[in-house]
C-alpha cells in the first residue's frame, strides 16, 4: 500500500493506502469523493473516466494511481467556474444530450478538450473526437448538437470563459 | 505488489534486472486492462513513465529512432511525414484517449499478433533497440523480435528502449479491416512499404497469424517481376495478393473466420500495392 499526492482541479490533494495496482479512477470516486468521473467498463473502451492528466485526455481507468503522483489531473467536477458551468456543460443540458448521464462526463471533458485544439471544429472532426465515448441512450445527435452549440458560443466568446 | 518508479534509463534498467519480474508500465492501456480484470497480479510494476528519454524520438544514424515510450498521438502529429506507414496505423489504434496514452513500445511489449504498429515496422524494416544491465544493448529486426502469440525475444531483464525505423523513401500503406473506423482490435491488417531505390517492397501482415509477419514470397515476387517504370500489372497485382493471402496462417475467432482473414488479407495486399504504386508513379 501506498500514499499517492497529486494535483486535483487545481488543489493538492493525498490518498493512503493506495493499492498498487489501483486505477486513478477508482482514487478519485472512492478515496477522493469525486464520483464525476464514471466507471462503466474499467477497459478504455466506453470514455465515461476521461479525465485531464497534465492537460491531456486519458481514460482514468487506464492510469496507475502511482503514475498519477505529483502530476495534475483535471476532472469533470473542474471544469465549472465556481457556480457559472463551462459553455461546453451548458450546451449539453441546453441541448437534451443528457438522459442516464452516464456518458456524460466523459463525452464533456473528451468535447472541452476538442474545442480547445479546434474551436470550430467539422462534423467528421467531431465524430473522430468522441469516437472512444460511447453513449446508449441518446443516438448521438444531441449529442453533436450540442458539441456545435459550444463550439459556436465559445467562437462567439458572448461572455464565456 | 510493489510499485518502481525510476526516473533515469540507468535506473529503470537496475531496477529490471534486480526484479526480472516486474512488469514494465508505459501508457497502462494493456497492463491496467489485466489488473482491472485480476487477469493479472504480477509481484511489482515497474512504471516507465518518468523515464525523460523514453518519450523522445530523434533522426540518427538514418533512422527514425522512436523511444519505447512516445504516444500513437505524438507520431501522428510529428512523424507522419518521415514514417507515413505507422503513422496511419497509429490513426486506427483504438480512439484519441487510447492513442494519447498507448505507446509503440507498449505495443512492442504486448507483441500481440493484432498490434497495429507490427505491420508497417516489418514492412519498413525496423529494429527494436532493447537493453539490459548485464548484456547492454541488443539490436532486433523486427521480423525477429515477435516469437509466438503476445511472445517477443525480450529477455527478462531486459526493456525496450527504442525502435529505429528508416524514414520513407516511397509511398507506404496500412489498411485494416474492423467493424467500425474506431476503437476496433484489426480482424486482419496489412502493411506495404515501396524501397525504390532498392527495387524492393516491404510487407507486413497483422493478425492473420501466431505473429505478425512479412509475406516473404510475396516480396520475392514483386523484387523478381515488377517493372518500376511501367504502370502496375493486374495480373502480378493479383498473384501478389494471393502470395500475401498465402503467407497467413490464420484462425477461426469471434472477430473473423479463417478463410474471411485469408481472402480479406488478398484484397488489402492488392489495394494496398495498386494505391502505393500509383502514388509511385506520380511523383516519378
Ligand atoms: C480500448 C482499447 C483499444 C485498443 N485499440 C487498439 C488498437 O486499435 N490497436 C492496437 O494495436 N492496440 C490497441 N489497444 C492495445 C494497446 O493500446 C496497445 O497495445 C498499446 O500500444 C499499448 O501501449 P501502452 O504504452 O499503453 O502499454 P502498456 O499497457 O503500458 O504495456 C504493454 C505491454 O508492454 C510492456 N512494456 C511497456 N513498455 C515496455 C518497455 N519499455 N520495455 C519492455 N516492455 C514494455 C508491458 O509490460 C506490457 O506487457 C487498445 C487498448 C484499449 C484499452
Ligand atoms: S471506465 Fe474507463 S473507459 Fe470505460
Ligand atoms: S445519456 Fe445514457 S449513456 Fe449517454
Amino acid at each position: 500500500m501506498m500514499r499517492v499526492t497529486f494535483t486535483v482541479n487545481g488543489r493538492e490533494q493525498s490518498a493512503d493506502d493506495v493499492w498498487e495496482g489501483e486505477s486513478l479512477l477508482y482514487v478519485l470516486r472512492e478515496r477522493l469523493g469525486l464520483p464525476g468521473s464514471k466507471n462503466a467498463c474499467e477497459q478504455g473502451e466506453c470514455g465515461s473516466c476521461t479525465v485531464y492528466l497534465d492537460g491531456v485526455p486519458v481514460c482514468a481507468c487506464l492510469v496507475a494511481a502511482g503514475q498519477a503522483e505529483g502530476r495534475a489531473v483535471r476532472t469533470v467536477e473542474g471544469l465549472a467556474d465556481g457556480g457559472a458551468l463551462d459553455p461546453v456543460q451548458e450546451a449539453f443540458a441546453e441541448c437534451g444530450a443528457v438522459q442516464c448521464g452516464f456518458c456524460t462526463p466523459g463525452l464533456v471533458v473528451q468535447t472541452h478538450d476538442l474545442l480547445a485544439r479546434v474551436p470550430r471544429p467539422s462534423d467528421a472532426e467531431i465524430r473522430e473526437a468522441l469516437a472512444g465515448n460511447l453513449c446508449r441512450c441518446t443516438g448521438y445527435e444531441k449529442i453533436l448538437d450540442a458539441v456545435r452549440l459550444a463550439a459556436a458560443r465559445k467562437a462567439e466568446g458572448a461572455g464565456y470563459e | 505488489m510493489d510499485f518502481l518508479r525510476p526516473t533515469t534509463w540507468q535506473e529503470a534498467l537496475a531496477a529490471k534486472a534486480d526484479r526480472p519480474d516486474a512488469v514494465p508500465l508505459q501508457g497502462g492501456t494493456d497492463v491496467m486492462v489485466e489488473l482491472n480484470f485480476d487477469v493479472r497480479r504480477p509481484a511489482a510494476l515497474l512504471d516507465l513513465t518518468r523515464v525523460p528519454e523514453l518519450r523522445a524520438w530523434e533522426m540518427t544514424g538514418g533512422y527514425c529512432r522512436i523511444g519505447a515510450g512516445v504516444s500513437y498521438a505524438t507520431v501522428i502529429e510529428e512523424l507522419s511525414g518521415p514514417l507515413p506507414g505507422l503513422a496511419q496505423a497509429a490513426r486506427t489504434v483504438g480512439s484519441p484517449q487510447i492513442r494519447n496514452r498507448g505507446s509503440v513500445g507498449g505495443n512492442l511489449g504486448a507483441a500481440s499478433p493484432a498490434g497495429d504498429s507490427h505491420p508497417p515496422l516489418l514492412a519498413a524494416g525496423a529494429v527494436v533497440e532493447v537493453e539490459s544491465r548485464e548484456r547492454g544493448v541488443r539490436m532486433i529486426p523486427a521480423a525477429e523480435f515477435y516469437l509466438g502469440v503476445k511472445r517477443s525475444a525480450l529477455e527478462p531483464d531486459e526493456l525496450i528502449r527504442a525502435v529505429h525505423v528508416p524514414p520513407a523513401t516511397g509511398p507506404q500503406y496500412f489498411s485494416k479491416v474492423g467493424t467500425r473506423n474506431a476503437m476496433v482490435i484489426a480482424v486482419c491488417s496489412f502493411a506495404i512499404a515501396l524501397h525504390p531505390r532498392e527495387r524492393r517492397v516491404g510487407t507486413g501482415i497483422g493478425s492473420a497469424a501466431p505473429t505478425p509477419r512479412r509475406a516473404r514470397e510475396a516480396e520475392e515476387l514483386l523484387a523478381r517481376e515488377l517493372d518500376w517504370s511501367a504502370p502496375l500489372d493486374p495480373a502480378l497485382a493479383h498473384r501478389f495478393g494471393e502470395l500475401c493471402a498465402r503467407a497467413a496462417a490464420p484462425i477461426d475467432d469471434v472477430r473473423g473466420s479463417a478463410a474471411y482473414r485469408a481472402h480479406a488479407l488478398g484484397v488489402l495486399a492488392r489495394r494496398t500495392l495498386t494505391w502505393a504504386w500509383n502514388d509511385y508513379r506520380r511523383a516519378a
